[in-house]
């Protein structure tokens, strides 16, 4: 048979068996909706998977699952050997302050401080001293070309500007995955593909996984490989030969 | 795009003659070009020479003889393996996307359709994934950048357009309980 199990090949710069999270059937229901429904997927160490689907299908559910903020009914979430569904809340807390790095579509910056006290946040929060995360901060504002915006407060800043010092605060932990959702949902095209092109550029150099979730099939071209959720489950992968018509008639009678 | 794989199509849904094909193909495909009589006639023949469709019968009426014919099973594997393969992604390729997905559920399969869909929508986005990299990796002229906006302009429209297509199938397929 020439069939492969995946619907994308394996980005050319990542080895085989290089799985960073694996997540297992699941479901996670709000009342009486369920938004997952038995979702098994896996994402690969330093790829770029694009989560996409229509409005209601799940994908942000499935990336709030992935990132350990919230807690499936059912199914599990390895990452790495740690199987993060089975820890407790103060566990999987560490995990997402010192491993995995969150954007949203507005980034969600203090208004009261400045561009680089936002970037040193994260840091402050687990303890390091003051001069040392402002200086990360510098560093990481200059990678996303806002190194001029850093005594700026976010009311001052375009929707561009705050969204790349946004992405510098999820980036300046050094997460291991970067999980974005509709990072540039609010940002019109040229914007949009800014924040994008940066955020590609410097997850590549810092060989950072990102799960990345957009409806929209232009921010997901930015990605290696893209995963379509629909009605809460992906469906079956696509054999990628398409020559092959064998198998097809059976199905038909 | 070929009239044959149209032509097989309708006649997947019962036994037709070259006129009833004519007629059908003008009134479901309003956008396309009418089919010529002619051109009919040559690409039943092929059809046939190439054992796709079969004649079963001649009517005579008060005028020409009309040829009956139906579909071979090796036409309906033909058909199956045209909906199965791909368009080359481009711009301007909508009419034949919607025309590929119109067969599928005349054929009467909304699994085909959904099925097609999907390897339509990789074959896009991996086009995209191009065109992104060509203004990504730095060293494109802007004429070539403004290239690449202009197909992922029309790609993301074609995509835009299977995204609702592939909704209306799967209510349709949740419909007939398949």
């Amino acid at each position: 048979m020439n069939r492969t199990s995946t619907t994308q090949p394996t980005p050319s710069h990542l080895g085989p068996d290089s799985s960073m999270l694996r997540a297992r059937s699941l479901v996670v229901s709000y009342g009486r909706t369920a938004a997952l429904r038995g979702v098994t997927l896996e994402v690969r160490r330093g790829e770029i998977l694009a989560v996409t689907g229509p409005s209601g299908s799940g994908k942000s559910t499935l990336l709030l699952t992935l990132a350990g903020i919230l807690v499936p009914d059912a199914g599990e979430v390895h990452f790495g050997e740690r199987c993060i569904t089975a820890e407790n809340e103060s566990s999987r807390s560490r995990l997402r302050r010192k491993q995995f790095g969150v954007l949203f579509q507005f980034g969600q910056l203090v208004p009261e401080l400045t561009a680089e006290e936002n970037v040193a946040l994260p840091l402050l929060l687990s303890g390091r001293r003051r001069g040392v995360a402002i200086t990360a901060a510098t560093t990481w504002l200059d990678r996303f070309g806002v190194a001029d915006l850093a005594k700026v407060r976010p009311p001052e800043m375009s929707g561009g500007q705050a969204q790349r010092v946004a992405v510098a605060r999820a980036m300046v932990t050094e997460p291991e995955v970067l999980f974005a959702d509709e990072p540039t949902g609010a940002l019109d095209t040229l914007a949009g593909e800014q924040v994008m092109t940066q955020l590609v550029r410097v997850a590549r150099e810092a060989d950072t996984t990102v799960v990345l979730v957009t409806h929209d099939a232009r921010i997901a071209a930015y990605g290696d490989r893209e995963v379509v959720v629909r009605d809460g489950v992906l469906p079956d992968p696509i054999p990628a030969d398409e020559a092959s018509v064998s198998g097809r008639e059976e199905g038909r009678s | 795009m070929s009239t044959g794989h149209v032509l097989l199509g309708l006649l997947s849904r019962g036994q037709r003659h070259g006129y009833e094909l004519k007629r059908e193909h003008d009134e479901r495909f309003p956008a396309a070009r009418p089919l010529a009589f002619g051109q009919v006639y040559t690409t039943l023949e092929r059809l046939h020479r190439q054992g796709l469709v079969e004649p079963v019968a001649v009517h005579r009426v008060d005028g020409p003889d009309r040829t009956v014919y139906e579909v071979t099973d090796t036409g309906r594997t033909e058909i199956h393996a045209w909906l199965r393969n791909i368009e080359t992604p481009a711009p301007h390729v909508s009419n034949p996307l919607s025309t590929k997905v119109t067969i599928a559920l005349l054929v009467g399969d909304a699994a085909a359709a959904a099925d097609y869909l999907r390897r339509q929508r990789r074959a896009h986005l991996e086009r995209m994934r191009y065109y992104t990299r060509v203004k990504t990796d730095g060293g494109s002229s802007l004429h070539e950048v403004l290239a690449a906006d202009y197909a992922l302009s029309h790609l993301d429209a074609d995509l835009s357009w299977m995204e609702t297509a592939s909704q209306r199938v799967h209510a349709l397929e949740k419909e007939i309980g398949t």
